[in-house]
């Protein structure tokens, strides 16, 4: 009995680390004197490597957590690592923004590693309902994280807005699982599969709730036609809580999303390939056509947030074990650029976050090269430049999407086309910053400010990151590739 | 048509009734009362399914503890009847027509499913006992029980980081 609680705890190591530094930090919080709370920040950042430890631990004990509830899998230890990787460095990007706008709060510092675990929860979870724990765990902490700026008013509004409709969205959610319970009985996403092969087909109910559960999970990952509120609240948030947004619960939610569409409904995927396919086309289309018109960066990043959920869908519609591995390594490069990107918009908005516009950003290449460089490096790896994480990505979402044909015929062809289509108008609105960088017309208000050491990190870390995957990916595709066999597909 | 069958249909006929009401109404005391309704009705709707210890939480903590929350919120917040807006044209014309569907949809399927097929022919069940449910709650579902107990701590930090007072 002791061994096998020890056992449970082991594969559950990343999540009971991130909750207890979280509560730890809790506590300290009223005795730290106002000018020291950024202490509190190192904390939680010290408590997001520990679960990365605790991750390997994880890895060193896999199998099923707590009667099937959990499933420790190399997919799982994937997505921890990358989720996990992405909240590190919206904290170290954080400590120095809160202080700059007068928030340094050791609340925000909890709610960021609570939210990491519910994450870390979606990941593993081989039950739905145990998936929505999660899932609200991971929502709930980043709604209050977006109105952080309490007296920002685009904050409170995007705060507002994420609060209604990302409720509704978790009831659609959770409307689906009573659905899918109703016409199977059962809730645990591996044993869905075997009922689903019966005689009789598939029941039209169990049907009806994983498109329920399509809507619910597509509003937390921002894909179309369910995006609407996606830009104005990436906009209003505060610039770190936006980074953390665009990166860990997207690529946590994706990963539900994979072990629910693959592993319980892959015999169904004829059933959803379409959906996917749709959402997939409108996603990119949208994204990017928006994002052409925007002249204020952080809003035409979080409509790229929106095109790159639709790349993502492209790798999804092929429904093969190449197809996860492509996903996977599409997310983990997504998110170092995604990140890094942001760190970049969290420095050079300034006080109040009042220089977002492209036109703050003109000759930062002779004033600030460095940065500028490594702002280049992000919008290149976004665009699908090679030599960077975002190229390859792109390469094997379309590679696997391609691969697929044989399964799902001349549409998916088709959707690689469109995507390919989307990505060079994509370019557009990326190399637009940079000309702007290196060749417009410096502004004259700018007043240059030192990047602080821990956002400097933060950018580093995930420039290297970014040039990692793009020139030495064998190591992170070799990880990718046995996430996905690590999946019980049918 | 036994007796259980008879009570599900009116507990059921009055959850969706208050349903109803608590969208529709616009004085917002209405709706906190129309919401008790529903919590009640399914509450009976929990013993008919042999789980009188969720029935009785049911009853005292959303039907009680919360309810009185709700009515304290309106009244302190002296709230006024709703201001009525237009129903947007996708709404009127897509929206509903499409709610209608789904859920004579769902309703047609659900009667089709095992659980449909098993109306009115189940016998009760037998009933859970407090620590039959304690022992499930502590044992098997150890695990989301603490990470609910993590969501609701959660959920404190939001009311006092929301409410606080800015320095």
């Amino acid at each position: 009995m002791a061994t096998a609680q020890l056992v449970n705890l082991h594969r559950v190591a990343p999540e009971w680390h991130l909750s207890i530094v979280g509560i730890l930090v809790m506590i300290l919080d009223p005795f730290v004197s106002p000018r020291r709370k950024r202490w509190l920040g190192w904390l939680a950042f010290a408590g997001a490597l520990a679960a990365l430890l605790a991750v390997h631990r994880a890895y060193d004990s896999q199998g099923m957590a707590y009667d099937n509830l959990i499933s420790t899998d190399v997919f799982s230890v994937f997505v921890h690592v990358v989720v996990i990787l992405a909240a590190a460095l919206s904290i170290l990007g954080s400590i120095d923004y809160l202080e700059r706008e007068g928030i340094q709060r050791g609340e925000y510092y909890a709610l960021i590693l609570f939210a990491t675990a519910g994450m870390g929860i979606l990941a593993g979870a081989n039950e739905l309902v145990t998936a929505f724990l999660g899932l609200e765990m991971s929502s709930i902490s980043t709604y209050i994280l977006v109105g952080f700026r309490r007296r920002s008013e685009p904050s409170n509004e995007a705060s507002m807005k994420y609060f209604l409709l990302g409720s509704f969205a978790t009831a659609f959610f959770l409307y689906g699982i009573a659905m899918v319970y109703g016409a199977l009985g059962t809730t645990y996403i591996d044993k869905i599969q075997a009922l689903l092969e019966r005689p009789g087909g598939i029941p039209a109910l169990a049907m009806l709730g994983l498109g329920l559960i399509f809507v619910g999970l597509g509003f937390k990952v921002l894909i179309a036609p369910f995006q609407v509120y996606g830009p104005d609240v990436y906009e209003g948030a505060p610039t770190p809580v936006t980074a953390l947004l665009s990166s860990a619960p997207k690529v946590a939610t994706f990963a539900l999303m994979l072990r629910i569409f693959y592993v319980s409904f892959g015999m169904a995927s004829d059933f959803w390939f379409w959906a996917v396919w749709i959402s997939a086309v409108l996603t990119m289309f949208i994204g990017n056509l928006a994002a052409l018109v925007q002249s204020n960066v952080k809003r035409m990043l979080a409509y790229s947030s929106i095109a790159h959920a639709g790349y993502i869908l492209v790798a999804f519609a092929a429904s093969t074990t190449l197809g996860i591995a492509a996903v996977l390594f599409y997310l983990a490069a997504y998110v170092l650029m995604k990140v890094g990107a942001f760190l970049i918009v969290t420095h050079l908005g300034q006080r109040g976050e009042a220089r977002l516009d492209i036109r703050d950003y003109a000759g930062l290449g002779s004033r600030e090269p460095v940065l500028a460089a490594s702002f280049s490096l992000f919008l290149f790896s976004l665009l699908g430049l090679p030599a960077t994480g975002g190229f390859l990505g792109k390469f094997l979402a379309f590679q696997s999407a391609l691969d697929a044909h044989s399964a799902h015929g001349t549409a998916i062809i088709w959707l690689v086309v469109i995507a390919a289509i989307n990505s060079v108008i994509g370019a557009y609105y990326y190399l637009r910053v940079i000309i702007s960088m290196y060749f417009a017309q410096p502004s004259t208000d700018y007043t240059p400010s030192s990047v602080a050491p821990a956002l400097g990190v933060a950018i580093f870390v995930a420039a290297i990151g970014t040039l990692y995957l793009g020139l030495l990916p064998a190591q992170v595709l070799e990880f990718a590739r046995t996430a996905a066999d690590s999946l019980p597909l049918h | 048509m036994s007796l259980a069958f008879l009570m599900f249909l009116a507990c059921g006929v009055l959850a969706i009734s208050g349903a109803i009401v608590l969208i529709l109404a616009r004085e917002p005391i209405h709706s906190a009362l129309a919401l008790i309704q529903v919590m009640i009705a399914l509450a009976v709707l929990y013993v008919l399914l042999g789980a009188p210890f969720i029935a009785a939480v049911q009853v005292i903590v959303y039907a009680g503890a919360i309810m009185v929350l709700f009515v304290f919120v309106i009244m302190l917040l002296n709230a006024g009847s709703e201001e009525r807006t237009d129903f947007s044209q996708i709404a009127k014309y897509v929206g509903v027509p499409l709610g209608v569907i789904l859920i004579f949809w769902a309703a047609h399927w659900l009667w089709r499913s095992p659980a449909g097929r098993a109306i009115g022919t189940a016998t009760a069940m037998p009933a859970a006992s407090t620590r039959a449910l304690s022992v499930e709650l502590f044992r098997q579902y150890l695990f989301p029980f603490e990470a609910t107990s993590i969501l609701i701590l959660i959920a404190i930090l939001g009311a006092l980081v929301l409410a606080r007072k800015e320095p």
